[in-house]
């Protein structure tokens, strides 16, 4: 799937909930369910900065698409995490690097958790990216 | 005291975030402003705005006697001995950077001790490990209880003919501790060690002498106590200041400029270098005429009710922990939940309307000490309500109950 069927899919089960506490508790849900790291992978390196809770982001490549996997020691920054894994992992370090994220307004999130607050949306987002950036240096 | 029109004095409590009405808990990181205090600023902008001490003009005059009747007030306010030790800076860590900067090699020179605390604020700590690294300082700590008050029984044996000074705060930002200044600068004062005082939350919810503490310096920021950011106050015994060198240097602090030599400028002018924050310093002189209208005792007390009925409510929660139990304390109370990150109570509780502190609030050390990496942390103002603290409690058990 690409990252911008992926993303309609992502605003369309936001869609479901009118609620605030639905759509954190969804949110909530995605975090838990999400594989945590290991712990010496939790580590300086892999942290996210710009993040008041703790938020730990890995990359690898397989076959020329990017894989992640992340983790936090709080709840809401790791759903928000997870989503992210979700929409960007198995895509091309090209397609990661070029995508423009709408979902954040499109299922009204923004006003809950837009980039200014620290929640760490706009730190995971670059780091995500940077992933990418240096992915794609290793095929050129 | 009429809550509800102190309530109506204060446009910001008008806000509603996510559709609630704003409850305001994070007092302890900056305080709202009454219209009268946004008013002063304003009209002195538009009415009489012009430089200080500088001019012959009516308007300089006006804005000059804004600004000086400001600093008496202040004076005034901290039982200073004149307007003259009375220093407009920034806030509380330009006031401490100041000090430390100008004890670099007079009162502070290599291998010499400073003596600060386990609860400091990092704008009490920064300043002083920057220039150990420099002088080759010792830094001796003042350890704390499991309840979060000062270990002064041995104090003695913590400083040496080598200590210089002892920099406290007088209340703790995170546990909310009124520490026993009086009875350490005396202690400080025996042995000719240098006291400063970081009043930046104490000046707020106590009454503060200054003769009376026999501090050498009193630091504070005009920010929490109801007035503009970006203007603060350092307090220093005239003494003292009048032999310490100059800070910041350009014009207004000096008297006589060649360019191979300047003479400087009296006390006060002596720190304040370059065109100073006017409109902030006037605000300040309008909130402590505000507060000084309600009445001090008269805020402290009813701060005191919010504290005690906020502990009593918060305590019943299942799980939850109180960093910070002094029996004498600010209005703050700082806590954790068993299961619950801080950060995610504090987004709930935001959607709720409640604005609440999370993190380390510039207490990295003490963060270490209590074994945390943060809190969550509320802390109250005269405006605050009790039906606000029953909407907390409620509020924060929904919270729980999503995130465990």
């Amino acid at each position: 799937m690409t990252i911008k069927e992926k993303e309609q899919e992502l605003i369309e089960d936001f869609e479901l909930f009118e609620d605030w506490m639905d759509k954190y508790n969804y949110i909530i849900e995605l975090g838990k369910g999400i594989n945590a790291l290991q712990e010496e992978e939790k580590n300086e390196k892999n942290l996210v900065n710009g993040c008041t809770s703790q938020v730990w982001l890995l990359a690898e490549m397989k076959d020329g698409k990017v894989y992640y996997r992340a983790d936090s020691d709080a709840l809401i920054p790791k759903g928000i995490a997870a989503l992210l894994v979700k929409l960007y992992s198995g895509n091309s370090p090209k397609d990661i690097m070029e995508h423009d994220p709408v979902f954040i307004k499109e299922t009204g999130l923004e006003q809950h958790l837009s980039p200014n607050r620290a929640n760490g949306l706009a730190s995971m987002i670059n780091k995500i990216k940077s992933y990418a950036g240096y992915y794609s240096k290793s095929i050129n | 005291m009429h809550i509800e029109k102190i309530r109506s004095d204060f446009p910001e409590l008008k806000q509603k975030v996510n559709g609630n009405p704003l409850v305001y808990f994070d007092n302890a990181a900056t305080a709202l402003k009454p219209l009268q205090v946004i008013e002063s600023v304003s009209n002195y902008y538009s009415d009489y705005n012009s430089n200080v001490h500088r001019a012959g003009h009516k308007m300089s005059a006006l804005a000059t006697t804004g600004y000086e009747n400001a600093r008496s007030k202040v004076a005034e306010f901290i039982n200073a001995a004149s307007p003259d030790e009375i220093v407009f800076t920034k806030g509380t860590t330009e006031s401490i950077n100041l000090l430390a900067s100008i004890f670099e090699n007079s009162i502070l020179k290599d291998g010499d001790e400073i003596v600060l605390t386990q609860m400091e604020h990092h704008s009490n700590i920064v300043p002083w490990v920057a220039l150990k690294e420099k002088l080759n300082l010792n830094i001796k700590i003042i350890d704390i209880d499991e309840k979060g008050q000062l270990l002064i029984d041995n104090i003695d044996d913590l400083w040496s003919e080598k200590t210089k000074v002892l920099s406290i705060s007088h209340s703790s930002n995170v546990l909310g501790t009124i520490n026993p200044v009086k009875e350490l600068i005396a202690l400080a004062n025996k042995k000719g060690i240098i006291t400063i005082v970081d009043g930046a939350q104490a000046i707020v919810h106590t009454g503060v002498d200054v003769r009376q503490l026999d501090c050498d310096f009193y630091c504070f920021s005009g920010h929490k106590l109801y007035s503009p950011m970006g203007i603060g106050v350092l307090y220093g015994k005239k003494e003292l200041l009048e032999t310490l060198p100059t800070y910041q240097k350009g014009g207004g602090m000096i008297n006589k400029v060649t360019f191979d030599h300047v003479t400087y400028n009296v006390l006060p002018y002596k720190y304040e270098a370059g065109t100073p924050n006017v409109g902030g310093a006037i605000g300040l002189g309008e909130a402590i005429d505000y507060i000084s209208s309600i009445g001090l005792d008269k805020i402290f007390n009813y701060e005191k009710e919010l504290l005690n009925y906020a502990t009593k409510k918060i305590i019943e929660i299942e799980g939850i922990k109180i960093f910070g139990n002094a029996e004498d304390k600010d209005p703050i109370i700082s806590f954790e939940v068993e299961g619950v990150h801080n950060y995610d109570l504090g987004a709930i509780l935001d959607q709720f309307g409640i604005a609440i502190r999370t993190g380390h609030h510039c207490a990295q050390p003490l963060m270490k000490k209590l074994c945390v990496t943060g809190t969550s942390r509320i802390s109250f103002s005269f405006y605050n309500t009790k039906e606000e603290i029953d909407y907390f409690i409620e509020k924060i058990n929904i919270a729980i109950k999503m995130l465990r």
